[in-house]
C-alpha cells in the first residue's frame, strides 16, 4: 500500500519519505528546517501545528534547536512562515493523497499560507482508495476535511502547469511507522 | 445566411474567432492533448458503472429536489450554518449583498463560482460599493482584463502569456516579462493581501450533501482553502443541481470531476466544509450557504431537461467538441459555454437567448460519448432547437425546402432542373466555382454535380436473380440523385452474395434533416411514410449504404414516432430496425458467412477509413468497414482524429460554412498526413464533403464509398 501511495504521491510532485521511528521523523524534520534557512525572522518561521506526533515531545526545547520554530502561531505569524508542519490522518494510495481533520484552524494556517508544508503520516493509516477514505472519516465528526494531493497547481496561463499559486509549492510527506504500526 | 440582427452578430463573432490564431492554436492544442490525457486517467476505470452512479444520485436529486434541498437546510442548519433557498437570481444577489452591507463588508475575496458569474454578482456587489476579487488565477486574469470566461475550467485559456502579462503588469504597475512562473507568483504576492484584508470569502462548491449538511470544494491552486478560512464570514453560492443526497453519493462525483475536468487522479485540494468552525479569537465564523434555484427546479421537471442535473461541469464536452475548438467559449454570448452550455443557457437565462448558439452544434456526438453524466448533450440540443421551432417555425425556406424532400416527385423534377442548370458550372463530376453569394460554399470544397439519371432509374437496369434471400435497398437521397453509382455497386455486391435486391418506390426521405432541424413532425412523416413503403416487402434485410439513414432507420424512427405520439407505429419501426444494416455491416456478415469471397488477399493499394458521425456514435460500426476492406487486400493507414467530424452535417455546411470549411482543412489536413491511396467513407454526406475538399486541393487521394472500393473484389 505504501509503495503505491509513494508512486501516485510522487507522480504530483510531492516528495515522500518513510521512517520506522518518531525519533529518526523528528530529526529529518529539524534538519530540513535547518537547510532552509528557518529563523525567527520573518518570512523564516516554522509553524508546527498541535498534533499527535508532539505529544510527550518538549516544545520549548525543539524551539531552542530551531530559532524560529514555533507552536503557538496565529495567521499573521502563519503568513510569515517558510515550513508548516501538519499530521494528517490518512494517506489515499489510489490517489497519492492525504486526509485530515483540518477543523482546527491552525491546521489550515500551517498547511495553506506557507512555502513547504510538511506533513505527517501513520504509515499504517494508507488506505486504498476514496470510498474506504469515507467509512473511516464522515462530517459528522468534522467540520473541515482536508484532502491534499502534492503541492499547489495552476494551469490557467496557457496550460502550462505551474507549481505553487495560492498554496504551498513543496509538500513533504513524513510517514512514519511508530505512529501506527507497519503496512 | 439571416438578415436578422442578432444573427449576423454570431456569424461575426465566429469569423472574428477563427481568424484569432492565438485562440485557435491553443484550444486546437489542448483538444489534442485532452483526448490522450483523459484516456489515461481513465484507464482500469468502469466509465459505464461511474456514469451509473452519477446518473442514479443526481436523478434522485431532481425527482426529489424540494425533498433533498430541505433535508440539505435542515442538517446545514442542525450544523450551524444559516441556509437560503433563493429562488431567482434576484433573491441570491440580495440576500448576499444585504448581508455584506449589514456586516459593513468593503472588501470580499471568491473563489471560482459558475453560479455567481450566471447572476453577475460582481457587478451587483460593485453598484453598492462592494469590491468582490477573484483569486482564481484564471478567474482574475479574466477579471482584471474584464472579460468573460472563456472556458468552465480554465478560464483564460484565449489568453496567451504575453496578453497576461500585459494586463498583469498593469496591475501592479511594473514592467513584467511573460516568464509564467514569475507571473504565477506576482498573482500570489498580490492576492495573499486580498485574502488578508477581505471581511468575506465567497465560493462556489462542486457538490452539496444534503444528509450531512456539508459542502464539497474541488480546486488546484489553493484559493478555495484560504477562501474559506481567512475572512469571518463565508458564504457558499451553490446551484440545486449540486445537490446529492447522501456522503457516499458524493464519491462517484469526486472520482470522475478531476479525470474528467483535468485529467487529474485528484485536484490539489478537495475540501469537505460542514457548518462553521471556529477562527482563532475562538469565536465561531459565520457561514451562509445561498441555495439557488433560477430555473432549476424547472428543470428537474421537464421530462427531457432533467437528466442535465448529471452535469458535474467538468468541460469535457467543451474539450472534445469540434466545434468549440475553432471558437471557444466567447461566440456562446454567456457564462455558460460549449454543449452542456447552450442547455444551461436555454433554462438559465431565456429559451430563446439560446437561438443562435444551438445552431452551433453539428450533431456529432463526441460529447455524449466522455460525458461522465451520461447526458444526450446533442439530443438536448435538439430538442432545445424542436422548442424553438415549436415557437416560432422555422425559416420559410428551410421549411419549403424540408417539404420538398418529403416529396419524392416533386423533389425528383426539381433535381432535374438543377442538372440541367449546373451544366455551365460542371467539370468532371465537380462544381469547383459558383457564382456570388454561393461562392463561399465552393470555397475550399467542390460540389458534386447532380447525376444525370437518379438510382430508382439505374436501378431498373440491374438484372435481379431469384433467389431465396431477398434485401429491400434503402438509397436516401445523396446516394439516389448525386451518387447512383455508389447503389449500383452495392446492388451488385449483395447479388454476389446470392441476394436479390428489390427497390421499395415508395421510399423518400429518411428523415434525418427533418429531425436535426428541430421539425420533429416533419420527421414523423418522413418515417411513416418509409415504414409503410419498407415493410410492404416480405425482406430478410434493409440495406443502406448511408450513415445518416442507417441512423434514422435503426434507432430513430421508432423513438421520433413515439415523440410525436405515433406509438402504434413504434413497433413496426422496431421490426424494421432489427433487420436494417448498414452496408459494410451485412458486408462482413456475408464474408464470414462464406455467401461472400474475397477474390484474393494480396495488397491493392492503401486506404485511410473516416467514420461518419452516424456510423461510429449513432449505428457504433466501426470496425466492419475497416475489416472488409482489409479482407480484399486494401492496406490500413490510420489517420489521426479517424472520428472526428468532417464538417459536412447535412445542412449544417450551409447554415455554419465557416466553420464546417475549417473542420474540412483539418479533416483534409489529417487524410494527407497518412499518405494513403485512398479514404474510404461510408456516408454520402462526407463523401460530398471529403470528395469535394480533396477535388478542390487538387490532392493525389481520393475520397470513394466503401462500396466502389469493393464493387469487383469478390469472386
Amino acid at each position: 500500500m505504501f509503495e503505491s501511495f509513494k508512486t501516485r504521491a510522487e507522480a504530483v510532485s510531492a516528495e515522500v519519505h518513510r521512517f520506522p521511528t518518531k525519533t529518526e521523523a523528528l530529526n529529518f524534520i529539524l534538519e530540513l528546517m535547518k537547510k532552509e534557512g528557518v529563523a525567527d525572522t520573518p518570512s523564516k518561521y516554522a509553524v508546527w501545528a498541535d498534533c499527535p506526533f508532539l505529544k510527550n515531545l518538549d516544545t520549548k526545547e525543539l524551539s531552542t534547536k530551531v530559532p524560529g520554530l514555533k507552536f503557538q502561531f496565529d495567521r499573521s505569524i502563519a503568513k510569515e512562515a517558510l515550513i508548516g508542519v501538519t499530521q494528517m490522518d490518512y494517506g489515499i494510495a489510489s490517489t497519492g493523497s492525504l486526509v485530515g481533520d483540518q477543523t482546527a484552524i491552525e491546521q489550515r494556517l500551517a498547511s495553506s499560507l506557507t512555502f513547504i508544508n510538511i506533513a505527517l503520516v501513520a504509515t499504517s493509516n494508507i488506505l486504498a482508495d476514496i470510498p474506504a477514505l469515507m467509512t473511516k472519516m464522515h462530517p459528522n465528526h468534522a467540520g473541515f476535511i482536508a484532502f491534499i494531493t502534492g503541492p499547489s497547481r495552476t494551469a490557467d496561463i496557457e496550460r502550462v502547469l505551474t507549481i505553487g499559486v495560492h498554496g504551498p509549492e513543496r509538500l513533504v510527506i513524513v510517514a512514519v511507522d511508530e505512529l501506527g504500526g507497519m503496512n | 445566411m439571416s438578415n436578422d440582427p442578432k444573427t449576423q452578430d454570431i456569424y461575426a463573432a465566429i469569423d472574428k474567432a477563427v481568424n484569432n490564431p492565438n485562440l485557435t492554436g491553443a484550444l486546437g492544442r489542448f483538444s489534442e492533448a485532452y483526448v490522450v490525457s483523459r484516456a489515461k486517467v481513465y484507464e482500469g476505470v468502469d466509465f459505464e458503472g461511474l456514469r451509473k452512479a452519477i446518473g442514479t444520485a443526481r436523478q434522485y436529486v431532481a425527482d426529489h429536489l424540494e425533498e433533498v434541498a430541505e433535508t440539505f437546510k435542515k442538517n446545514a442548519e442542525a450544523r450551524g450554518a444559516k441556509v437560503f433557498i433563493a429562488r431567482s437570481a434576484k433573491e441570491a444577489k440580495d440576500y448576499i449583498t444585504n448581508l455584506a452591507l449589514e456586516k459593513g463588508v468593503k472588501s470580499i475575496v471568491k473563489s471560482k463560482s459558475m453560479a455567481s458569474e450566471e447572476i453577475h454578482l460582481n457587478e451587483h456587489l460593485a453598484k453598492h460599493g462592494i469590491t468582490a476579487e477573484e483569486t482564481d488565477l484564471g478567474e482574475w486574469i479574466i477579471q482584471l482584463a474584464g472579460q468573460k470566461p472563456s472556458h468552465m475550467v480554465m478560464p483564460a485559456i484565449h489568453l496567451t502569456k504575453e496578453e497576461v502579462s500585459d494586463i498583469f503588469s498593469k496591475e501592479v504597475h511594473e514592467r513584467l516579462t511573460s516568464d509564467i512562473p514569475r507571473l504565477v507568483k506576482v498573482a500570489r504576492k498580490e492576492l495573499r493581501e486580498k485574502f488578508f484584508r477581505a471581511e468575506m470569502g465567497i465560493s462556489g462548491a462542486n457538490i452539496a450533501i444534503a444528509e450531512t449538511g456539508s459542502i464539497l470544494l474541488v480546486t488546484n491552486e489553493g484559493n478555495a482553502r484560504l477562501v474559506t478560512t481567512l475572512p469571518k464570514i463565508h458564504v457558499v453560492l451553490v446551484g440545486m443541481e449540486k445537490l446529492v443526497q447522501s456522503y457516499m453519493d458524493a464519491a462517484p462525483i469526486l472520482h470522475a470531476l478531476p479525470r474528467s475536468a483535468t485529467s487529474q487522479l485528484l485536484t490539489s485540494y478537495v475540501s469537505l466544509i460542514t457548518g462553521p468552525t471556529k477562527t482563532e479569537d475562538g469565536t465561531m465564523k459565520e457561514l451562509h450557504i445561498v441555495l439557488m434555484d433560477n430555473k432549476r427546479s424547472e428543470m428537474a421537471r421537464d421530462p427531457k431537461f432533467k437528466q442535465a442535473f448529471n452535469c458535474i461541469r467538468c468541460a469535457s464536452c467543451l474539450n472534445v467538441c469540434p466545434v468549440y475548438r475553432l471558437v471557444g467559449g466567447h461566440v456562446f454570448g454567456y457564462v455558460y459555454t460549449g454543449g452542456i452550455g447552450t442547455i444551461l443557457t436555454a433554462w438559465f437565462n431565456e429559451l430563446k437567448t439560446s437561438q443562435d448558439i444551438q445552431g452551433l452544434c453539428i450533431q456529432c456526438g463526441k460529447c455524449k460519448e466522455i460525458c461522465p453524466g451520461g447526458i444526450d448533450i446533442p439530443g438536448l440540443i435538439l430538442e432545445i432547437r424542436h422548442r424553438l421551432t415549436a415557437n416560432q417555425g422555422l425559416p420559410f425556406i428551410q421549411k419549403a425546402a424540408l417539404k420538398v424532400i418529403n416529396n419524392r416527385p416533386v423533389f425528383h423534377a426539381m433535381l432535374r432542373a438543377a442538372y440541367l442548370g449546373q451544366k455551365m458550372f460542371e467539370k468532371e463530376g465537380y462544381i469547383r466555382h459558383l457564382p456570388m453569394f454561393l461562392s463561399p460554399l465552393a470555397e475550399y470544397r467542390s460540389l458534386p454535380t447532380i447525376a444525370k439519371e437518379s438510382f430508382r432509374e439505374v436501378f431498373k437496369k440491374i438484372k435481379q436473380p431469384k433467389g431465396r434471400v431477398k434485401a429491400a435497398f434503402f438509397a436516401g437521397c445523396a446516394t439516389e440523385f448525386v451518387f447512383p453509382k455508389v447503389g449500383e455497386a452495392i446492388v451488385k455486391i449483395l447479388n454476389k452474395a446470392g441476394i436479390e435486391v428489390i427497390f421499395p418506390e415508395g421510399q423518400t426521405c429518411c428523415g434525418i434533416p427533418h429531425w436535426g432541424s428541430g421539425a420533429f413532425d416533419m420527421a414523423a412523416m418522413s418515417a411513416e411514410q418509409n415504414l409503410k413503403a419498407l415493410l410492404d416487402n416480405d425482406v430478410q434485410y434493409i440495406v443502406t449504404g448511408c450513415a445518416s439513414c442507417a441512423t434514422a432507420l435503426k434507432k430513430e424512427w421508432a423513438h421520433i414516432l413515439k415523440d410525436q405520439g405515433k406509438s402504434s407505429l413504434a413497433a413496426d419501426a422496431e421490426k424494421l430496425a432489427a433487420k436494417t444494416y448498414i452496408f459494410s455491416e451485412l458486408v462482413k456478415k456475408m464474408i464470414d458467412e462464406k455467401r461472400l469471397t474475397p477474390k484474393d488477399t494480396k495488397k491493392i493499394m492503401s486506404f485511410t477509413y473516416h467514420d461518419s458521425c452516424h456510423a461510429k456514435r449513432h449505428c457504433g460500426v466501426y470496425k466492419e468497414p475497416r475489416e472488409v476492406l482489409q479482407s480484399v487486400g486494401y492496406e490500413l493507414k490510420e489517420m489521426f482524429e479517424c472520428d472526428t467530424c468532417c464538417g459536412m452535417g447535412g445542412s449544417y455546411t450551409v447554415k455554419q460554412p465557416t466553420l464546417s470549411m475549417r473542420m474540412l482543412q483539418r479533416k483534409l489536413k489529417n487524410i494527407e498526413d497518412t499518405g494513403a491511396d485512398v479514404v474510404g467513407v461510408e456516408c454520402p454526406g462526407c463523401l460530398i464533403q471529403i470528395g469535394g475538399g480533396l477535388d478542390k486541393a487538387k490532392s493525389k487521394i481520393k475520397a470513394k464509398h466503401i462500396a466502389e472500393l469493393l464493387v469487383d473484389k469478390f469472386e
